[in-house]
């Protein structure tokens, strides 16, 4: 168990030194230069080379990357030219609502997919268990900013049970930021739960097949308790896979999402630092968003241990 | 079958007819299928695979796959307070209360039977969390108890095992005390020894006779071995497709099988004191496919003696005292014999 998690960090730290290495090269690779970008037009060449020196991108390569790699391995991901602050700080700025909307739309998508693909499976084959499946077909092929749009219209704009857009302003408390959340996370919920309840409905039908599935109707127990402790412990495992990893890609930034509803999360900060050729941001995002990845995956591994004593690392 | 058997039989099933739905027809797996079992008995249902003795067990538990269905006839069961009730038309809730309780079963397959997230002894004691009263502690000394009846070693530390952790005839032993620890008055044990080695085989069949004397249960023993039949079972059905061949006390079946169909059973087992050199003699072809079955005797198209006769459909009828056999010829014979 112990080599196990020592092999699994040594590999975490591999990703991300690949990762950022990518980062480094992808970045250098577009066109560009962020030092004419940053002064506009008016600039005159000198101003240019000035500025060049200042942020280091007049020295060679090697060297730009081995202080990038250096200084982001101890936790320093430089300055981000735009807004002139450590990248650290800007990303901390714009975790909480991405962090926030993705356990919000894991949880709406998780309360939405579950129970009704535990019931399809169940009641495989009924109208019910195919509607459920053409539903989830919909609205996984639906794109998210249409849902997103129309649910702005109706729910915010028409019933006004909901802020259209935004993040609730500086002086916004916790809560107020949490209401601008909702309206998203249903959107993203939607989404998600799609994939969710197809795995749950494809896992629970394999195990409600299962001998051990009679046995447990052979105890003489309400069919409740044969798919809920029975059943559903067994099925939990790839469902446990799937929520895991779009946790990851939620958490890595909903770009879409948060661009329809205005909020100021990690995807929208990647964009503009794209937009505006932020080297420092976009590495340290892409180095950011990764590390969680690899975490996130390396945790559920770890869940897998608690709900399946055979598994053995 | 002995007298108090014959009167006070614990389950009594009677014409019964269990169809399957397909996409499109239907097909029927039990036709008329009619036998008894007397308290503290072991009748055990022989036949080939798809011959309905697994359908039959199951009509019993009332676990029929959700395509299946009971389309006529009885499956009658005398329970603890006397009372008797018809299983196939029970109502789920208070079925409830007797799969498990009353009538429990063993499986063929002690690998997959068993709950591979939960503890043997968390499986064993949900049914006494479901049928009794007893508290945690009390359950937990039950199951104990229980895994060290069926012969179980360290059963304290064993019932924290998962079945992962335990062989294949130990995991059977499991299986044993989870059936049994509400002391049913009817086990129902299908193919309980198949998958286990032979010297485990013997030693589980050994631990049943064993309980079923101790608790004294009626046992309705499903196999297709022979060789087991002749040493748990009291009576003995020969099913062939879907149907009852065949039946009789064990030792009568043994000294004069009726049907051809069962006195070719009987050649398949290899014996030692035949003959070296002596052939075992296969029956020839295969268990009709349930959606065509022959017009008349189901076994005709294999039958080494058919006749023109055969084409004709044949029941179920005493022979003599408690044999009753399916077969045309039978009791042509019979009848040649009484008056000639």
């Amino acid at each position: 168990m112990t080599s196990y998690l020592v092999r699994r960090i040594v590999g975490m730290v591999v990703v991300i030194l690949l990762v950022l290495t990518i980062a480094f090269v992808i970045v250098r690779l577009a066109p560009g230069d962020p030092a004419a970008l940053m002064l506009g037009p008016e600039a005159t060449p000198q101003d240019a080379v000035e500025l060049r020196a200042r942020l280091g991108l007049d020295r060679p390569i090697l060297v730009q990357y081995l202080t990038f790699a250096g200084n982001a391995l101890r936790g320093d991901l430089g300055t981000s030219i735009f807004f002139n602050r450590p990248v650290t700080e800007v990303l901390a700025g714009r975790a909480e609502p991405t962090i926030f909307l993705a356990l919000m739309s894991l949880a709406i998508a998780l309360v939405i997919a579950t129970p009704i693909g535990i019931w399809a499976a169940y009641r495989r084959g009924s109208w019910l268990d195919q509607g459920a499946i053409s539903t989830a077909m919909l609205a996984a092929s639906v794109p998210s900013f249409w849902t997103g749009l129309m649910l702005q219209r109706w729910l915010a704009t028409e019933l006004g049970w909901f802020p259209a857009a935004g993040y609730g302003g500086p002086d916004a408390d916790f809560l107020e930021r949490m209401r601008h959340l909702i309206l998203p996370a249903i959107v993203l919920g939607i989404v998600n739960s799609a994939l969710i309840l197809r795995f749950t409905r494809a896992s629970m039908l394999d195990i409600l097949g299962e001998d051990y599935i009679r046995t447990a109707r052979s105890k003489g127990m309400p069919e409740r308790r044969v798919v809920l402790r029975h059943a559903l412990k067994n099925a939990a495992i790839p469902i446990i896979t799937i929520v895991g990893l779009t946790f990851a890609l939620l958490v890595s930034g909903a770009v879409v999402t948060e661009r329809v509803f205005n909020i100021p999360g990690l995807g929208n900060l990647v964009v503009s630092a794209v937009l505006r050729r932020d080297y420092p941001v976009i590495q340290g995002t892409l180095i950011v968003v990764a590390s969680l990845y690899v975490l996130i995956n390396l945790l559920t591994d770890l869940l897998y241990l608690v709900v399946d004593k055979r598994v053995r690392y | 079958m002995s007298a108090t058997a014959a009167s006070e039989p614990v389950l009594e099933i009677e014409g019964l007819r269990v169809a399957f739905r397909a996409r499109r027809s239907a097909v029927t797996a039990l036709r008329d299928v009619g036998v008894a079992l007397g308290a503290g008995r072991t009748l055990a249902l022989v036949g080939e695979s798809g011959s309905g003795k697994s359908v039959t067990s199951l009509s019993v538990m009332g676990l029929l796959p959700r395509n299946g269905a009971v389309e006529a006839g009885r499956i009658l069961y005398r329970r603890r307070d006397g009372t008797r009730v018809d299983l196939a038309r029970l109502d789920e809730t208070r079925f409830r209360a007797i799969r498990g309780r009353e009538i429990a079963m063993i499986f063929q397959e002690p690998m997959s039977s068993l709950n591979p997230l939960f503890t043997v002894g968390d499986q064993i004691g949900e049914m006494l969390l479901l049928h009794t009263d007893l508290d945690a502690r009390a359950r937990r000394r039950r199951v104990i108890e229980m895994l060290e009846l069926v012969e179980i070693p360290a059963a304290a530390s064993r019932m924290n095992a998962y079945p992962h952790e335990l062989s294949g005839g130990m995991r059977q032993r499991v299986m044993i005390a989870l059936a049994l620890v509400c002391e049913p008055a009817l086990l129902i044990a299908d193919e309980p020894t198949t998958a286990l080695d032979v010297t485990i085989q013997a030693q589980i069949l050994d631990l049943m006779r064993r309980l079923q004397r101790e608790l004294r249960m009626a046992i309705l023993f499903i196999t297709h071995d022979m060789g087991v039949v002749a040493e748990m079972a009291d009576d003995v059905a020969v099913m062939y497709a879907g149907a009852v061949v065949e039946a009789a006390p064990v030792a009568t079946l043994f000294a004069r099988p009726s049907h051809p169909y069962t006195r070719g059973l009987l050649a398949t087992i290899p014996r030692p004191g035949r003959p070296r050199g002596e052939r075992l003699v296969p029956i020839p072809g295969s268990v009709p496919a349930l959606s065509a079955m022959p017009p008349g005797c189901a076994f005709a198209p294999r039958c080494p003696i058919a006749v023109e006769a055969c084409r004709e459909p044949v029941a179920l009828a005493p022979l003599e005292g408690d044999h009753r056999v399916a077969c045309h010829l039978a009791h042509a014979h019979e009848t040649v014999a009484a008056h000639g």
